[in-house]
């Protein structure tokens, strides 16, 4: 079965590679449609809801690229992929963009020819661990069970955690979330590690979260953000700037509720009229519409919205903005001005 | 066919290379060779310009960098620091061993449920047969999973036997203070070498060659004089002499599990992973009804005369099924029990659904995702089972031809 499936991606990756290597922006123009790649289910990134509707942060943004390309929120097709095949869905252009919690790293960038368009969550890998086992730091975690992800990079980091503490475990490698979470409720580990936004989500979901921890270490820096392929940079731009749009609409004030408003006339100031398209041509420096950001933020709200809404302190999952909040409230986002 | 017995006598011509029904089947087969490759051609350079366009290129280097991941089962020394070519092999030893064992208990298995199957008692037939229809008939993935829930649900946690430093009372003992069947695995006393396990272990080669020989000496015997010797002394030549060994010399020690010193498993001794035991469970049983099915067919080829004479000269049932009826069901029963060692081999790739780190959950898995080398290791991946089932292919038919009926 697996091999079977290696062996079309491995085809399709051959076949389709090469015609879709440029002019993503056609292709999903003319197919109506933004392929967008997403985790199997994760709550509160990207999981459907009762009514199989996708719903999540992640999500957020592929709605978001959606609504800036195609002008309408809904048209997005959402394929989840596993850590393993995230990649060679991207690569095989099964997917235009791919919005799974996917760490920016050096290698991803070079080696495998893809093009990380910003960091939309600066998260770190943590551990989670039953409260009765009385653990309080991850220092003490030697000769423990750990369930991971595999094919992530939180695979790596934990082997260089425990070699760099001098420290044995077994490692209980597991294909996706659900299943993880399976076998770390049946006692088959002591510890989940992943990214500690994902430990948040996962505890959400059990029946006592509170039975739970959440260790205070935080092994790893986990840039989390979207990427699309090398080589088609006008696509790559339209990502990154949707997201850009969406973070400098939260640090200028523009929301879901008043983007509408906002838009029908020119304001007061003028980096807000560029974004919304009521000054200057910067849609049609992308080759989009003028009100490309405008229908961006309406599809879920800026970035602040987007957070408070699927993953932010007032949901089960209840993340705090941390590092994530904007530059001028000491977190480290910062878009580049829109100029 | 007189176009054979008579050539015509004015020579070749190239339009008999259709018209002659000499020339004809070879020529056909040359044009699909021809298409054969080129069509293979076209993929592979298909292949490399797509690559080539998305800026790839197809290099074995990663084998030699560093790994950077741990795997839980090795056979051999293996740290995150060794590189992807040891990962792989470690894979590969690990896919070695599930099959090696599946092998043998599904055989064991299959042959115990196929002569069970035509057993004259309805009890035992009828269970044999739901045996066989439900484990034949459910996916083997399926049978994984549902074996490896089983074995976490119903093993206790090991931290129930802990210890922890003396602070705590256990809630579980170690059953006779040695094993332990917890839902990470069984727990067993390794053996710990002191001086002079030379001589125990000769004495135990001792033994086995001294059992075999007497097996011989009982067989010649019946043989020769028709008086059956027992069987009894086999056992104690093959036990006597590595329990002396062992009893004067006291070489081997047991290293018992190690309840104690850590907070979260148990240290020490051997310990046989759930994901091996969940793996090896469910190829067993599953591929055992497809043996026993096998089995069923060898025995149903051995003619009835065959029973009934062997009954008439006052052989009793199971020396009946011994001696005249396996031996000649085996003829029909090894080919397909090879393609059924094979299909074992094969669906041991399934081994990441338990996680158990065979050479598809390590090079395909693992090293196909840090390296996002997709193309080399499923390439290198489909290699090693190419040539792990050629290998157990070319075993089993030189086995099968000692069993043949031998025409001579």
């Amino acid at each position: 079965m697996k091999k079977s499936v290696f062996l079309g991606t491995l085809t399709a990756a051959g076949v389709i590679a090469g015609a879709a290597a440029a002019a993503t922006l056609d292709d999903v123009k003319a197919r109506g449609k933004l392929n967008c790649g997403v985790t199997t289910g994760l709550v509160g990134f990207a999981a459907p809801d009762a009514n199989g509707n996708w719903q999540g942060f992640d999500v957020g943004l592929c709605r978001a690229v959606a609504a800036a390309v195609l002008g309408d929120p809904d048209a997005v097709e959402f394929v989840p992929t596993t850590g393993k095949t995230r990649f060679t869905a991207l690569a095989s252009g099964e997917i235009d963009m791919l919005a799974r919690n996917t760490t920016w790293t050096f290698s991803r960038d070079n080696d495998l020819k893809f093009e990380f368009t910003g960091i939309n969550y600066y998260d770190g890998q943590g551990f989670m661990v039953p409260k009765e086992l009385g653990v309080t730091s991850a220092k003490e975690l030697d000769g423990a069970t750990v369930c991971i992800q595999t094919g992530t990079t939180t695979e790596l980091n934990l082997a260089d955690f425990f070699r760099s503490n001098n420290m044995n475990y077994e490692p209980v490698p597991i294909e996706t979330n659900a299943e993880a979470q399976q076998q770390y409720l049946a006692g088959a580990c002591d510890v989940y590690t992943t990214d500690a936004s994902g430990l948040a989500a996962t505890r959400a979901t059990f029946e006592t979260p509170g039975d739970h921890v959440v260790l205070p270490e935080i092994i790893s820096k986990e840039p989390l953000g979207p990427l699309v392929r090398h080589g088609d940079n006008e696509w790559g731009d339209i990502v990154r700037w949707t997201l850009n749009a969406l973070i400098a609409a939260e640090e200028l004030g523009i929301s879901s509720a008043n983007v509408a408003d906002m838009a029908g006339s020119a304001g007061d100031n003028p980096e807000i009229n560029r974004i919304l398209g009521t000054e200057g041509n910067l849609g049609e420096m992308i080759g989009l519409e003028a009100d490309w950001a405008v229908k961006a933020i309406q599809a879920g709200g800026n970035y602040g919205e987007l957070f408070e809404k699927n993953i932010g302190e007032n949901t089960p999952i209840g993340l705090s903005r941390g590092l994530n909040a904007q530059w001028t409230d000491g977190g480290l986002l910062y878009s580049p001005p829109f100029r | 066919m007189t176009a054979i017995t008579d050539p015509p006598a004015d020579g070749f011509k190239l339009s008999m290379l259709i018209n002659d029904t000499r020339y004809r089947g070879l020529t056909f087969q040359f044009v699909a060779l021809i298409l054969l490759i080129v069509m293979m051609a076209f993929l592979g350079m298909n292949l490399v310009r797509n690559l080539a366009a998305a800026g790839l290129n197809i290099s074995y280097g990663f084998l030699g960098e560093p790994a950077g991941y741990d795997i839980n089962q090795t056979l051999i020394d293996y740290t995150s620091q060794s590189t992807h070519l040891r990962a792989a092999m470690v894979g590969l030893l690990n896919t070695l061993l599930v099959a090696f064992m599946a092998c043998i208990t599904a055989t064991i298995l299959g042959v115990i449920a196929g002569v069970l199957r035509l057993s004259p008692n309805w009890l035992v037939r009828k269970l044999m047969s739901v045996y066989v229809e439900a484990f034949r008939n459910v996916p083997v993935l399926i049978w994984i999973l549902i074996i490896g829930t089983i074995v976490t649900i119903s093993g206790a946690n090991p931290r129930d036997f802990l210890t922890r430093g003396g602070s705590v009372e256990p809630q579980s003992e170690l059953f006779l203070g040695m094993f332990a069947f917890t839902n990470r695995g069984f727990y067993s006393p390794a053996l710990d070498l002191g001086p002079g396990w030379i001589v125990v272990l000769i004495a135990l080669i001792a033994g086995i060659v001294g059992a075999v020989a007497w097996r011989w000496h009982v067989r010649r015997t019946l043989y020769n004089s028709g008086r059956l010797l027992p069987s009894w002394p086999t056992w104690v030549i093959l036990i006597a002499p590595v329990v002396l060994a062992q009893l004067v010399l006291g070489a081997i020690s047991l290293s018992l599990p190690d309840v104690e010193s850590n907070n979260f498993n148990i240290q020490g001794g051997i310990l046989i992973g759930k994901p091996l035991i969940a793996l090896w469970l469910a190829l067993s049983v599953y591929t055992g009804a497809f043996i026993a099915e096998n089995v069923r067919a060898g025995i149903l080829a051995v003619s009835k005369g065959q029973t009934e004479a062997a009954a008439s000269l006052g052989l009793r049932p199971k020396r009946i099924m011994n001696l005249v009826v396996l031996p000649q069901a085996l003829r029909v029963i090894i080919p397909p029990l090879i393609s059924q060692f094979l299909n074992i081999t094969k669906n041991s790739s399934l081994a990441i659904a338990v996680g158990y780190a065979d050479i598809t959950a390590t090079l395909g898995g693992i090293t196909l995702n840090q390296t996002g080398r997709a193309i080399e290791t499923v390439l290198l991946l489909m290699l090693f089972y190419l040539i792990i089932s050629l290998l157990i292919s070319a075993v089993m038919n030189v086995y099968n031809a000692t069993v043949a009926l031998k025409e001579r």
